[in-house]
């Protein structure tokens, strides 16, 4: 009989798999994913300066930093990111510390953005050949990362910060005080 | 009207089926089976063909007044693809699959005639109830020949990525992989109905396992390169969902076709080939199962329905559930096999069986772990190809391993000291461990690849050793050819993981960028058009030393439906490939390059061809003896 048990498992693993996948049928997943890179440090990366008088952004600086940092994908080059300057100036006023990284862009041309633009940036980055952004994993510009003070990403913003999403991201930000 | 007809030949067929079933458990036993089952088989496999042949006229016509085309073809389709776009969708992609089930049962039905007459009853009952099932799930669920009225002045086109040559060939070659299994499966049933599992079973098993893992190999090996150029990430094994789908019948149909053996020469491993066989199949219909029902997303979604998911999942209820059920109850009164020593070939094998076991097992868990903690603690995670490659990688190299010695052993048991003949593959593997130091930095899984892969290829032919080779068995030449299949596969896998150089780069024309051995100039992009799309064709030319090579990497941009696909300008060398793919342009004017330099890669997909061919040339092998000694015995009785 003990034997008999044993042949019953492949029926067992089948039965658990049909339970799992019923499950699954009945309650469709949603198709919002979250990054996989939060809860996650900081991958290496390193930008170059790019604007005379700001420090370059570097994650080793980020992890060190011991307090939060809105960290944003942008270029001057980027229209949704002429769109999304408004917010930023207001987040900064609200006292989010804001780092930016210039995705392949020129000291001439970024300098020119944030004349017409403004520039709430603590410290911005060059980053010539899109390492830094294959590092993070964005996939395109505008992007933001809130980065807390050990550097471990907290939250993950795809695409331009528009005045709708301004609450959320100082609610995450007011999280990491 | 050709529509009209290829559904009524459906109808026909799935009528018999229920006659066959009728007959395999309810009708008279010795008659039923020659008079009535037999026929029924064979005139569903005619049908179902008539109906496959029905579907791919009216894509061949592009005949716009049938939904199916209209949803999945265009006029100015090219022909080739008119024709492969017929199972480049879920209906007609489900009517291969039921044609292939359908002539597998009538082969069975014609071929089989070693076994008892029981046996055969209740395996052609199991084969016409499969047979049933899916022609009930492709006539209410997935009707292949709907009508559309008002017909649509223009179709909409195909999936651009499915538009490849590749297309033609993989997919067919697969499922007749997949449903080939479906005869181990009936013949497994139909023997735990009888109670009668022994030599004979495992001889008549043999062909279509063999055949259908032949098939299974060729259709892995070509979907991974398909992957490898179409895609254009320069990877050959991804460790998604659908690829893990084709493995996994793979993995279970490779551990059968190895204990199949044991079964037929020795009697042994009655309760675990049986239980193989049930396995591979469910594993099949498990993929048939993942890929149709969207339950994992996937690059390979191009069909997805849960509704449809539904219907196939109660289908794998009552036929895997069934049969492990039947497994569970029956199995525990077959007579026991043979007895063996651990040092012997059934050793070795049932070492081998474990292994690929434990592989599937990984490969299982992997692919459905996902869910499981989804359903338990809500937390969406992935499994990705580290687990899967910390896991499986070293199992692998153990499998190899293995092969140094399993094939050199005797049946029952073996007193030969069998290690010294194992002494030049040792040296060899060890050589190569020593080789790779001075080839710089690696992980070490590459670096024991290397060294096994150089071992195993000097082990392989081990078995050819000390045999007069004109009377060696085809079998025996064709198991060498596959073992260095294996070798050379893994050969390629260590190459491209420890050798590959990547450069990702945005350029300007007239500028260059430099990946490996090769300085790779930016010539400037053109605009070029085929048939149904327009593409960007870069220009770029690799230089190394004296040789100097033009490629054209395309980002092609199709018009019905629209989409973007890249397709990889690929170069082979003696010595490994050159990968370039086109990526969009940049606001300055650059143009983004990816560029690998890979290797020795072309051994992964030239091992997967050998251990096919291998495989053929074990079947080719077994069917001319099996027809010497038919002819023999008809003489000697004369």
């Amino acid at each position: 009989m003990t034997l008999r048990l044993w042949f019953a498992i492949p029926l067992l693993v089948f039965a658990l798999f049909v339970a799992a996948v019923l499950w699954r049928l009945a309650d469709p997943p949603s198709t919002i994913v979250e990054t996989r890179l939060v809860g996650q440090p900081l991958p290496p990366f390193a930008t170059a300066p790019i604007v005379p008088g700001k420090a370059p952004v570097t994650s080793a600086e980020l992890t060190a930093a011991r307090q939060p940092r809105l960290v944003n994908l942008f270029a001057s080059w980027c229209v949704p990111c002429i769109a999304e300057a408004p917010v930023l100036a207001d987040l900064r006023r609200q006292g989010v510390r804001i780092d930016g990284i210039a995705i392949r862009d020129t000291s001439a041309d970024l300098l020119k953005f944030l004349r017409d633009n403004g520039d709430g940036y603590d410290r911005i980055g060059g980053d010539a050949n899109g390492q830094a952004q294959i590092a993070l994993g964005a996939s395109g510009v505008p992007e933001s990362f809130l980065v807390d003070g050990g550097g471990v990403i907290r939250y993950h913003h795809v695409g331009a910060i528009m005045p709708q999403d301004r609450e959320q991201v100082l609610a995450e930000w007011r999280k990491l005080r | 009207m050709i529509a009209e007809a290829g559904l009524a030949a459906l109808w026909l067929a799935a009528a018999l089926a229920l006659l066959q079933l009728g007959v395999a458990f309810a009708g008279p036993r010795i008659g039923g089976v020659r008079a009535i089952a037999v026929p029924a088989a064979v005139a569903q496999g005619l049908l179902t063909l008539f109906a496959f042949a029905a579907l791919i006229t009216l894509f061949v016509r592009t005949d716009l007044s049938v939904q199916l085309v209209a949803a999945n073809s265009h006029s100015l389709k090219p022909f080739i693809y008119r024709f492969a776009g017929a199972w480049g969708n879920h209906e007609g992609s489900m009517l291969l699959w039921v044609t292939v089930l359908a002539v597998a049962g009538a082969a069975l039905a014609l071929l089989e005639r070693r076994l008892p007459l029981d046996t055969i009853r209740a395996t052609l009952g199991a084969q016409a109830a499969l047979a049933l099932g899916f022609f009930g799930f492709l006539l209410i669920a997935s009707n292949p020949f709907a009508r559309l009225n008002p017909a649509p002045p223009e179709g909409q086109g195909l999936n651009p990525l499915l538009q490849d040559p590749g297309l033609a060939f993989h997919p067919p070659t697969l499922y007749l992989g997949y449903v080939g299994l479906s005869v181990a499966f009936s013949l497994a049933v139909g023997a735990l109905i009888t109670r009668d599992v022994g030599p004979a079973l495992a001889r008549a098993m043999r062909p279509g396992v063999l055949g259908a893992w032949v098939l299974l190999t060729l259709g892995i090996t070509a979907g991974s390169y398909w992957a490898y150029y179409e895609l254009g990430w320069g990877g050959w094994w991804f460790w998604d969902p659908v690829e893990n789908a084709s493995l996994m019948p793979w993995l279970a149909a490779t551990a059968l076709l190895h204990s199949i053996n044991v079964l037929a020469a020795r009697g042994g491993l009655r309760a675990w080939t049986i239980m193989l066989a049930v396995v591979a199949f469910s594993m099949s219909m498990v993929g048939t199962f993942l890929v149709r029902s969207g339950i994992l997303t996937s690059v390979h979604s191009f069909a997805v329905d849960p509704r449809r998911g539904t219907f196939i999942l109660g289908l794998l209820v009552v036929y895997v559930g069934g049969a492990l059920a039947l497994f569970a109850w029956r199995i525990g009164t077959v007579r026991e096999g043979a007895c063996f020593n651990l040092v012997s070939r059934e050793g070795a094998l049932v070492a081998n069986n474990l292994l690929l076991s434990v592989i599937l097992g990984t490969v299982f868990v992997g692919t459905l772990y996902p869910i499981f903690v989804e359903a338990l603690t809500g937390e969406k995670i992935s499994v990705g190809p580290p687990y899967f490659n910390a896991v499986s990688g070293p199992l692998v190299l153990l499998l190899a391993v293995l092969l140094f010695v399993g094939p050199l052993l005797n049946w029952r048991i073996d007193r030969r000291p069998v290690l010294r003949r194992t002494i030049a593959p040792a040296l060899v593997a060890v050589a190569a461990l020593v080789a790779t130091v001075a080839l710089g930095p690696m992980s070490l899984l590459s670096r024991l690849g290397l060294s096994v892969a150089a071992g195993l290829t000097v082990a392989s032919i081990l078995p050819l050793i000390g045999r007069n080779l004109r009377r060696t068995p085809l079998a025996t030449w064709g198991m060498a050819l596959s073992h260095f299949g294996v070798a050379v596969a893994v050969a390629g896998a260590a190459c491209d993981s420890a050798f590959t150089r990547e450069t990702l780069t945005a350029v300007r024309p007239g500028e260059s960028a430099s990946v490996g051995p090769w300085t790779i100039r930016f010539a400037g992009v053109d605009p070029v058009a085929g048939p149904n799309w327009t593409a960007v064709q870069g220009h770029l030319v690799a230089t190394r030393g004296a040789t100097r090579n033009l490629f054209e990497p395309e980002s092609r941009a199709f018009s019905d439906p629209q989409t973007q696909t890249n397709e990889a300008a690929i170069r082979t060398y003696l010595d490994g490939q050159l990968y370039t793919v086109l990526g969009r342009q940049e606001s300055d004017g650059r143009w983004q390059l990816r560029l690998w330099w890979k290797p020795f890669v072309t051994l992964i997909w030239l091992g997967g061809s050998l251990i096919a061919l291998g495989g053929t040339l074990a079947l080719i092998g077994r069917w001319w003896r099996g027809w010497r000694q038919r002819v023999r015995a008809r003489e000697a009785w004369a």
